[in-house]
């Protein structure tokens, strides 16, 4: 156990200053949970109230209108959908590459990698003539694919990370034990894999949830998620902070808790491992 | 190494009696290499064809005309679909406008990245609530970034900081009138800060300890240690972050659709914008695809430094 | 027909050649060594037995079988790695059983099995912990464990004692040898470590560069050694070597001349000091290492050779400096021709 630093004025100093750079950062967030709980009028007060008695009316309200709950459920199933179809793909490339390296595994990889630099707005116009032509425009699969495609380098790339990190000895020693192929698939790797597939799919779930280029571009009514939604939220009847805010919570309050167990794998998985 | 299925290509036992000096096909048990190459094939396959297919078809359409709401007419017309979007009125602010943005959103993040990451690199109280709550911006959906900086926050009459500017007596700002791209810059910067922090706090762990004992005992001062020990050492992955955030930034879209929509006329627009509005606005495909190439190809030139820097990590 | 059979063995690693042609036969619950300076091949001959590697020419057979081509999980072998490879997520009732259970034995038999090699290694207060709950002598008792609770046809043995502190290892070297006692089981011990050859092989297999360079009883490779390479291997000290013209200082104590270019080894037990001015050759003394039950004395005789000698004889210990005579053993002295082969072995 490390000994605990002196309380020195330094100590002090930078603890307060790291505290008061936190609050300010997340202030907005902060302030948005808030805003969440207030009525319309007591969201748009000047000056703006800290202290209120909360409600959970715009929950319910927000609940009630029936295109949330479908973009809502659009943004489930696309990032879901997505993720586990890509790590379906993911998992027998990343085993080949680690398992049986050639000398051309690496320039595979980093080929791979090389995919996801293709910036976003270079496919635009293909993408939408495809999903025009073939009618796939405001539909989900159209997202479940791309969404599928621009997280898969991440997949491959993490996957083959953390299955080379079990030794191979291990595996042997399987073999030796009289397992087949698929036994010693199942009752060594698999259970040693698993966790790396788990951390995997939830950054890449992360990721897909929050993905708002395509969903921009590619649906509107049928098939947004709740990327979309969001951009388009205003209330007919004018005042909408109070909703906005709960809304935008909901989408997000999930998510940014995956995000924090998700914190490894993120610098892992978008510098693709140049950053240990 | 595993299960492979071995074909030996000629006899055991005689052959080492008689073997010639200068034996060319020489026996040995050649590796099935099948099973690899299928299980990696679906991955290459859809990469591939994700690479390939649309570059090819932005190629094919920068070179035609081809307008989607009128998808008959299509002849080949060289590069004048380059040459319109090069003479775009908007062109130039496009570009101007796109290194603004990345320039300012770079500098802040890797400035502001080092410093918070050096900030909390020594153990305080609370310091795991504050690493979760410094890395929350990033995860929050671009749309809701952006409309909570419009409304919430730079609201010329209820935003925070509107609120803040009347107490300082000062005359709050319209942001998004007055000064778009920056209100641009500024939700960008907030949403990607947690991402440099966190790489750079990362690289920070790995430093040796011993070395900055070492040299606290020559008597080095912390603007010292920064200067010779921290900051070269945080050197790669600086670059790192400069190199992912570019090519990450360059697509930057959400944002601006969901507040300035580009404006007030052109001056929150930058080439994603642009190409966008062509290519969805306008309908007008083939210019969009010219454009489009050369944002691909601007991302290209960033990709391969990147490329050679990630090879020289892996082993 | 022996138990285990290598006939004509060969491995190449792309254009290397690193299993040169290997026949070798064990007999049925013998315990053999393979030992060998690193990258000799002893760990991938005992990997090609496992099948853990190919054979590219050349046949491995197990009891009267050709395994040569069967997969590892078919040979009915069982492996004890360096690192141990213990199943991470498995308690060691898990790791142990778990052959077993692939192999579909009813419940009873499996956990009589376990609980009584799990006595015999003194694992049963562990066998509900994971790997990474146990030390690393623990670890290595498990490795154990699961090999011997399969009763296989032959054990092989990586290296195990290799990641174990120097007082462990001396312990557990005894009990491997206690253990192969009362189990009586076929074993290939792979080793660089030639005290663990000597102490705990029947016979001894000496590899290098990817061949035999002799097989035998620990005390025939130490007394009878075919080569130099062999000769100095095997024994510590090394075997004192003196090459070409500095022979011709100790032909007056040989009953045979040193072959031309050759050389002439002494054992530095061979070696016994007495006054200055007795035995064949004068030396003076150099360092002195009293390890108490033995002392190396370091010497360099007069034309300027220098040789180690063991003495038992704690009473007269030399100092620095002193001038000593030599007598060497001719009995003992072993004659290399200039290819190393060994000319003329001692006699014993």
């Amino acid at each position: 156990m490390a000994p605990k630093p002196p309380v020195t004025a330094a100590f002090v100093g930078r603890a307060i200053a790291a505290w008061l750079v936190t609050l300010v950062i997340f202030f907005p967030l902060g302030w948005l949970v808030l805003t969440s709980f207030k009525t319309e009028l007591q969201a748009i007060a000047v000056p703006p109230l800290l202290f209120f008695k909360p409600t959970l009316a715009n929950f319910a309200e927000v609940q009630q209108r029936s295109d949330y709950l479908l973009y809502a459920t659009n943004s489930v199933i696309t990032s879901v959908t997505s993720t586990l179809l890509g790590l379906a793909i993911a998992f027998p490339a990343a085993y080949s590459m680690a398992f049986f390296r050639s000398k051309r595994t690496r320039d595979v990889l980093m080929w791979m990698l090389s995919t996801k630099m293709m910036p976003a707005v270079g496919a635009l116009v293909p993408i939408y003539v495809l999903a025009q032509t073939a009618g796939l425009l405001d539909s989900r699969l159209a997202l479940i694919v791309v969404f599928m495609l621009s997280n898969l380098p991440i997949m491959v790339w993490m996957l083959y990370s953390s299955l080379r990190d079990i030794p191979n000895e291990i595996l042997e020693a399987a073999r030796m034990d009289g397992a087949s192929l698929w036994q010693e698939f199942r009752r060594v790797l698999l259970p040693l894999g698993v966790g790396g597939l788990f951390s995997t799919g939830l950054l890449c779930l992360v990721l897909a949830w929050n993905e708002a280029f395509w969903s921009l571009n590619l649906t509107s009514a049928k098939a947004g998620t709740l990327a979309t939604m969001i951009a388009s939220y205003s209330s007919p009847e004018g005042l909408f902070w109070a909703k906005l805010s709960c809304a935008s919570f909901m989408a997000i309050a999930p998510i940014v808790v995956f995000g924090w167990f998700s914190q490894r794998q993120l610098v892992q998985g978008l510098t693709f491992g140049a950053v240990k | 190494m595993f299960r492979l299925r071995s074909v030996t290509l000629s006899a055991n036992g005689a052959a080492s009696a008689a073997a010639p000096a200068a034996a060319p096909a020489r026996p040995r048990a050649v590796p099935s290499r099948l099973l690899p190459r299928l299980l990696l094939s679906p991955a290459v396959i859809t990469l591939f064809l994700w690479m390939i297919v649309p570059l090819a078809m932005t190629i094919y359409f920068s070179l035609i005309r081809y307008n989607l709401m009128q998808p008959g007419e299509s002849g080949f017309i060289g590069l004048a679909n380059y040459e319109y979007f090069v003479t775009d009125p908007s062109f130039w602010t496009a570009i101007v406008n796109t290194l603004l943005l990345l320039g300012s959103v770079i500098a802040i993040t890797v400035v502001g990245g080092v410093a918070l990451a050096l900030l909390i690199d020594e153990p305080f109280p609370g310091r795991g609530v504050v690493r979760v709550l410094l890395i929350s911006p990033f995860f929050v959906i671009p749309t809701v970034n952006a409309l909570l900086w419009k409304h919430m926050m730079m609201n010329p009459i209820y935003g925070v900081l509107a609120q803040v500017w009347r107490v300082f007596g000062a005359q709050p700002v319209d942001w998004m009138a007055d000064w778009p791209l920056l209100s641009v810059i500024i939700m960008v910067a907030w949403q990607w800060l947690p991402f440099a922090t966190l790489i750079f706090v990362t690289a920070l762990q790995s430093m040796n300890r011993e070395q900055l004992e070492a040299a606290r005992m020559d008597g080095a001062r912390y603007l010292q240690q920064l200067r010779y020990l921290y900051v070269p050492h945080l050197g790669r992955s600086i670059a790192v972050v400069i190199m992912i955030e570019t090519i990450f930034l360059l697509s930057v879209f959400a944002e601006i659709f969901t507040t300035t929509g580009g404006g007030p006329g052109d001056a929150s627009t930058n080439i994603a914008f642009l190409i966008f509005k062509q290519a969805l606005l306008n309908f007008d495909a083939g210019v969009a695809s010219a454009g489009a190439l050369l944002a691909v190809v601007l991302a290209n030139i960033v990709a391969i430094f990147l490329i050679r820097m990630i090879g020289k990590n892996l082993d | 027909m022996a138990f285990l059979e290598l006939k004509g063995v060969e491995k190449y690693f792309g254009e290397l050649k690193a299993i040169k042609g290997i026949d070798l036969t064990i007999e049925k619950g013998e315990f053999v060594v393979f030992v060998g300076p690193s990258g000799c091949g002893k760990s991938t001959l005992l990997r090609m037995i496992a099948g853990l590697e190919t054979v590219d020419v050349g046949s491995v057979w197990l009891d009267g079988r050709d395994i040569t081509r069967l997969p590892s999980s078919k040979r009915d072998l069982a492996m004890v790695f360096q690192s141990y490879a213990l199943y991470p997520h498995m308690t060691v009732y898990e790791n142990m059983s778990f052959a077993l259970m692939l192999a579909k034995t009813d419940p009873p038999v499996v956990r009589e099995k376990v609980e009584r090699a799990a006595q015999i290694l003194n694992l049963t207060p562990y066998l509900q912990r994971t790997p990474k709950e146990l030390s690393g002598g623990q670890r290595q008792r498990v490795a154990i464990g699961r090999a011997i609770v399969r009763s296989p046809k032959v054990f092989l043995f990586d290296e195990p004692l290799s990641n174990l502190d120097a007082a462990l290892r001396g312990q557990t070297r005894v009990e491997l040898a206690r253990l192969h006692r009362e189990l009586n089981g076929t074993t290939i011990y792979v080793t660089h470590d030639q005290v663990e050859a000597m102490t705990l092989a029947h016979r001894v297999v000496v590899l290098r560069d990817g061949q035999i360079e002799q097989v035998g009883t620990p005390l025939e490779l130490y007394y009878r050694p075919n080569n130099q390479f062999v000769a100095q291997f095997i024994g510590t000290p090394q075997m004192n070597m003196v090459a070409g013209a500095d022979t011709a200082q100790f032909e007056g104590g040989l009953t045979m001349p040193v072959p031309g270019g050759g050389y002439l080894g002494l054992r530095p037990e061979s070696l016994t000091l007495g006054a200055a001015g007795t035995g064949q050759v004068q030396a003076r003394v150099d360092l002195v290492e009293a390890l108490g039950a033995e002392t190396l004395v370091y010497i360099t005789t007069t034309r300027g050779t220098p040789l180690v000698a063991r003495q038992t004889n704690s009473r007269a210990l030399p100092h620095v400096g002193d001038a000593v005579g030599l007598q060497i053993d001719s009995a003992a002295a072993h004659l290399f021709d200039s290819h190393g082969r060994v000319v003329a072995p001692a006699m014993r």
